[in-house]
């Protein structure tokens, strides 16, 4: 198993350890519950080194990244980013990532950790093809770098501490990144994360990122700050619904079916999986990612559990997350139904050990940041 | 980690403690650590007769649900009807409120299977 740079940082913190995506990361230092609601409340602090850095650089790099990934590379400027899907030719999803403009010809791409080498591979092969590819500099820099996510309503106000005298990422806006440095050393900074709340992302040489956690996590101590794990990474993102690769997303799933069609702009020029994306979205897709609630008090869903209505003859479909909402007390999850049984308010059933469990269809996001009563 | 003296315990984490010709059974409260945050609590129904090794409760954390095996045969004669309300209790009382059934043993010799305190001890720390 692979381990990140800060391996022996969450030893010292007595992190429980578990395997994703072929590394052995923490899943919790306290518990999932208290880091959840440390990050939902104050600040909670993720190593996400796992995770993967390309580069591209060249003056036909912008072009090369809009034949390849499906959102529209020409809304970038320097200085921002944007979330993104990589497709295969029948428009499944090969990955999704965040693809940054770090310069006027110059773009860093954050991929998942358990993706990595499929990305890279897909990439290097749409690169081969790319009519002006000796103008694209394609470089898989994953193992150069290590990354942390300091997320939470209170890290605005302490983030400008984590780095240089200067740096000031406090003032960067959604989805902008900026260069700055760490003890003289460069570094990105961007203000993304996985967890629905404010938060920032930093990208540092691998030799360096445990000296940015341990500041951080000195200045953002009198804030509340925690360090969290993959446990509460994985039930913050749940609530907001973002999707997880391996759960809402594979190579046989389509962005559109994911809800994910924003982030496809089938009005630019032609793209991987373009054509079968058009098709879907004029035959409409067949099944659908929903969000749901658990009605009571019942076991939390999990992944692979059969979703049915009553009077169905056989499951409509599957959960692909599902977890006890630490925010809302119930349980929640997504999951693929087909389109007649999509739409919110949808009575649904959840089958639980071999019994079904009344649930109900809902908007997403489950929860939204700021804006929630305590239901049940 | 807390390991009661006068309690059984099976190389599952489960306790028991033996009362004449019945027993209470719970998790011990190094199970109660490594899952962390119990959210809901599957007890086994009243009447029901499990055999040694069968899994006859849930016990969900937020992560993951984990299956709680019976220490001994017999016939279920108790659940613990609070954890329905209140599955914390498994966390913060593994060995008293966090009870989860009781059992009326039908092979009583079975519990020399079990571990003593000092051998379980042993096999959590190690």
């Amino acid at each position: 198993m692979k381990r990140t740079p800060l391996f022996a940082a969450h030893q010292k913190s007595g992190a429980r350890l578990i395997e994703f995506g072929g590394w052995e990361m923490p899943v919790f230092y306290s518990s999932i519950a208290d880091e959840h609601q440390a990050t939902r409340t104050a600040a909670g602090l993720f190593d996400i080194s796992h995770m993967g850095e390309f580069v591209l650089c060249g003056p036909a790099a912008d072009a090369f990244l809009n034949s390849v990934l499906t959102n529209d590379i020409r809304k970038l400027r320097p200085g921002l980013g944007q979330y993104t899907l990589l497709c295969n030719e029948s428009g499944g999803v090969i990955d999704d990532l965040y693809v940054y403009q770090t310069g006027a010809e110059e773009f860093l791409m954050v991929v998942n950790a358990a993706r990595i080498e499929a990305d890279f591979r897909w990439m290097r092969k749409l690169w081969s093809a790319f009519p002006n590819h000796d103008d694209v500099d394609l470089v898989n820099a994953s193992d150069a770098f290590g990354a942390v996510a300091l997320q939470g309503p209170k890290v605005a106000a302490f983030i400008d501490h984590c780095v240089d005298r200067g740096g000031n990422p406090s003032e960067l806006g959604k989805n902008e990144i900026k260069q700055t440095t760490f003890d003289g050393k460069k570094i990105f900074v961007s203000r993304t994360g996985y967890t629905g709340e404010d938060g920032f992302e930093i990208v540092a040489p691998a030799d360096v990122i445990e000296p940015v956690w341990n500041r951080i996590l000195e200045a953002g101590r009198p804030h509340g700050l925690k360090p969290a794990g993959l446990g509460a990474r994985d039930t913050l993102r749940t609530e907001v619904c973002y999707p997880l690769y391996g759960h809402e997303l594979d190579e046989q799933t389509t962005p559109l079916e994911a809800g994910l069609g924003f982030f496809v702009a089938l009005d630019k020029s032609d793209f991987m999986g373009k054509q079968p994306l058009l098709a879907q979205k004029a035959a409409s897709p067949a099944r659908r990612l929903v969000a749901f609630k658990m009605q009571g008090r019942c076991a939390p869903p999990r992944p692979g559990y059969p979703i049915w209505t009553s009077g169905s003859p056989a499951p409509i479909g599957n959960v692909t997350s599902g977890t006890q909402s630490p925010s809302l007390g119930i349980g929640i999850g997504l999951g693929y139904v087909g389109k007649d049984f999509a739409a919110p308010n949808t009575a649904i059933e959840i089958e639980i050990r071999g019994q079904r469990a009344p649930a109900t269809i809902v908007a997403k996001p489950i929860y939204k940041s700021g804006k929630n009563k305590i239901t049940v | 980690m807390n390991v009661p003296a006068d309690l059984k315990y099976a190389k599952t984490h489960e306790w028991l403690l033996l009362k004449g010709e019945t027993a209470t059974v719970g998790i011990s409260d190094h199970a109660q650590h490594e899952l962390t945050d119990v959210v809901f609590v599957e007890t086994p129904a009243v009447g029901r007769k499990v055999k040694a090794g069968e899994a006859c409760a849930v016990v969900e954390s937020v992560k993951t649900a984990s299956d709680i095996y019976a220490p001994v045969s017999g016939e279920i004669t108790a659940a613990n009807t609070e954890l329905a309300q209140h599955p914390e209790l498994i966390n913060s009382d593994p060995y008293g409120k966090g009870w989860i059934f009781e059992i009326k043993l039908s092979q009583a010799s079975e519990t020399a299977q079990l571990l003593a305190p000092e051998a379980y001890s042993k096999q959590i720390s190690g």
